[in-house]
């Protein structure tokens, strides 16, 4: 009895090993499509802001005046373009060349030697790009602060900032946003395999009528099911492989976390992502609203709603309840924390619970619509 | 040749529109998405978990505790009991950040010595983490200011005065719509064109078309014509949910806006036939959308900005339709931008329509092979 089933088991899965090897968009989805992905994404989302262009306005000629624009004419933050006249940038910003203004005005000198009086010095930035321009005013209060403590020392006077922060970043010292970002991006490629690529592939064989022709033999829905994601799985696998290779050799991402634990998470995953593709597949007509349903359903999800680049606890509550039904959320959250942080069982537990019960829903529908589709 | 160019396009419309299904499926996606995506993509920071070590437990300790507890940033601020604490708490993600106050802290305040408080940060999030780290300091700053204040000691004499144009609050909103009125103009550009030509492949009904006495650059007008009514009509109708539901000031002119919504959907569709061209099968053409679209949207400004990229790719990206336009509707909807102005930002869609709309051309004579 059981030899039997390996048998079957076995003929579905050199049958789908061979279709995978033979058709040339799943070499173009589950090869190439990984490489360039990690590649692309590596090379191009990068939130670290450096060389912000910033015009700045020096209205005062006063020492004092000139000392500060030096300070931010020196830093790393800032691409200082100087200037007179605030009118000469406001077009610039606009235009979107210039990310913000620095003016320090004409009393500004004045103003700084008397201790009672409060100098206006402005900061402006373009808040048509908010985090941008959060992060530009941050850049500018540290080089103000340091400006002034600088000044003060010189003074022989000493710096009344009672209390200091003392910030320490773990698990990403040097703030890199790659470091998160590309462990993140793994289960976006993860999900074009598994949910994009069963869904074209399988949704093929009901629009040919092949499927109905797999139904009538011996094979029971549920030994059909795994013949079809076995190979499937190994393939999601061979890409997980790749993409590790690329992010660690070229990006030098750190991984902390244990290959097991990688395994036993990606796996999860993997299985969920698979189940989403076969339910899309059965559900819909024709390839066409396949790979629609796939892209609006679990590609730009996995993109958006993750935590992938946006983080859901800057999201309103009703998105952020909707991010519990995306398997790529849990998977992130793990591939983060095993790179960055290592093996947190108690993290990876409940976002690996989380995985599964959405796999296991997903092949109970499954079930229910193949047995349905062919009454 | 203009009622043949005609013809073709009234087929091509019915083609569409004629099933009920792909009626709906050009109007609700978009409009579902931009609903959920605006809300999603956001790199605002609000609701931050904090745990606070405080080993001090003296009055000035409490007081700035309490002025954290108080922002709004930080929704839910915990007490740790012990070093050994600090660690689990930022693995599992239960806190954002650690706040740690040492044993000297309030004696050192009251002694006017410099004191420290320690903030440990996750860095898995490290765009949060950098936000969440300058929101501390300007709360730190703020009290500095007010014990100076309460000992008659001089303070800081000069303050910075942060201001934002455009967009004044930082409304994360008035990014992310202007943004996706244009990532979900290309998507349904691209839909509506990338298959046209390879559905008739597939279906072997364009052989007919060519036997037809169409020439090759009438079946590109007639193919490229009922695109750009769609995308347009598409395009105008997000907008429209863009200021009308979502409150998006329009502060440019609608001429400019229609201007660059017409340049941007030719280069679109340019894409889309040429990509359609090149295929054989309706499946081909799927993942060819696909893999233009990707990079399209990586490289557009959207989710990262263009000058942190690497030179190469910021010289790739020129080609890409999305980053020009993304920039003209920012301007457009919040900064008023003048026509002169969009039109320095918006003149290589020309080159690129004109590049693709050739290519897609030649390409389509390929059939009669």
């Amino acid at each position: 009895m059981n030899a039997r089933i390996a048998r079957r088991l076995a003929a579905i899965m050199v049958k789908e090993s061979l279709q995978i090897l033979r058709d040339p968009s799943s070499i173009l989805i589950g090869f190439i499509l990984p490489v360039f992905l990690t590649l692309l994404s590596g090379y191009s989302t990068n939130l670290d802001l450096t060389n912000l262009p910033v015009g700045l306005v020096l209205e005062d000629t006063s020492p004092e005046a000139r000392s500060l624009a030096a300070a931010f004419s020196a830093s790393t933050a800032f691409d200082v373009h100087p200037g007179r006249d605030r009118r000469e940038f406001a077009e610039d910003l606009t235009r979107g060349r210039l990310r913000g203004l620095v003016v320090i005005p004409q009393t500004f000198g004045r103003d700084l030697s008397r201790a009672d009086a409060s100098v206006p010095f402005q900061v402006i930035a373009d808040g048509s790009e908010p985090n941008t321009a959060t992060f530009l005013q941050n850049y500018a209060q540290g080089v103000w602060l340091s400006w002034m403590e600088i000044r003060a020392e010189n003074n022989g006077q000493t710096f009344t900032r009672a209390v200091e922060l003392v910030p320490r970043t773990w698990f990403n010292q040097e703030l890199l946003s790659l470091n998160g970002l590309l462990p993140g991006g793994m289960a976006i490629n993860l999900t074009l395999i598994g949910a994009l690529l069963t869904a074209l592939v399988v949704a093929r064989e009901w629009e040919r009528g092949t499927m109905e022709a797999l139904l009538a033999t011996p094979i029971g829905p549920l030994e059909l099911l795994a013949g079809k994601l076995i190979p499937y799985f190994v393939l999601g696998l061979g890409a997980l492989f790749i993409c590790m290779v690329i992010t660690l050799a070229v990006f030098h991402v750190p991984y902390r976390g244990s290959v097991s634990a990688l395994l036993v998470v990606s796996s999860v995953f993997l299985i969920s992502a698979l189940n989403l593709g076969l339910f899309i597949s059965t559900a819909a007509k024709n390839q066409f609203v396949a790979s629609q349903i796939a892209i609006l359903s679990a590609f730009l999800p996995s993109y958006f709603l993750s935590g992938y680049v946006f983080e859901p606890s800057g999201m309103p509550l009703a998105v952020r309840l909707l991010t519990h039904v995306i398997a790529a959320k849990y998977y992130v959250s793990c591939l983060k924390t095993l790179f960055l942080a290592g093996d947190a069982w108690p993290l990876l537990w409940p976002n690996i619970g989380g995985m599964a019960a959405i796999a296991a829903v997903l092949l109970g529908l499954t079930l229910l619509k193949t047995r349905r589709r062919v009454a | 040749m203009y009622g043949r160019v005609r013809a073709l396009v009234i087929k091509e419309l019915l083609a569409v529109l004629r099933d009920r299904q792909s009626r709906i499926a050009l109007v609700m996606p978009p409009i579902l998405m931009l609903t959920i995506f605006a809300f999603a993509a956001t790199l605002e920071v609000k609701s931050v978990d904090l745990a606070v070590l405080n080993q001090d437990g003296g009055q000035a300790s409490i007081e700035l505790i309490q002025r954290f507890a108080g922002a709004p940033f930080f929704t839910n601020v915990f007490f740790l009991h012990g070093v050994q604490e600090i660690a689990p708490a930022l693995e599992n993600e239960r806190a954002m950040a650690v706040l740690v106050f040492d044993q000297t802290f309030s004696r050192d305040v009251a002694a006017g010595r410099p004191a420290r408080v320690q903030m440990l940060l996750d860095g898995r999030r490290s765009n949060t983490a950098q936000i969440v780290q300058g929101y501390a300091s300007r709360i730190l700053e703020r009290y500095t200011q007010d014990l100076a204040e309460r000992h008659d000691l001089p303070g800081p004499p000069a303050t910075l005065t942060a201001r934002n144009w455009f967009n004044p609050n930082l409304d994360y909103l008035w990014y992310t719509v202007p943004n996706l009125i244009g990532l979900l103009s290309m998507s349904v550009g691209l839909l509506v064109t990338s298959l046209s030509v390879a559905r008739e492949r597939e279906l072997g009904t364009y052989d007919q078309l060519l036997v037809t006495p169409l020439s090759p650059r009438e079946i590109l007008a007639g193919k490229t014509i009922p695109a750009m009514i769609m995308g347009l009509a598409e395009g105008f109708l997000i907008t429209a949910v863009a200021i009308g539901c979502f409150r998006i000031p329009f502060a440019g002119s609608f001429p400019v806006l229609a201007a660059s919504l017409f340049l941007f959907m030719l280069s679109v569709v340019g894409f889309g036939l040429f990509i359609s061209s090149v295929c054989n099968t309706q499946q081909q053409a799927i993942l060819g959308t696909f893999t233009f679209m990707i990079p399209a949207a990586l490289l557009s400004g959207f989710a990262t900005p263009i000058e942190t990229m690497p030179e190469f790719l910021q010289i790739v990206s020129l080609a890409n339709p999305l980053r020009h336009f993304l920039v003209a509707i920012r301007g457009i909807l919040l900064k008023a931008m003048p026509f002169p102005m969009v039109l320095e930002t918006i003149w290589p869609l020309v080159p690129i329509a004109a590049v693709t709309l050739t290519l897609a051309g030649w390409f389509f004579r390929k059939g009669l092979k």
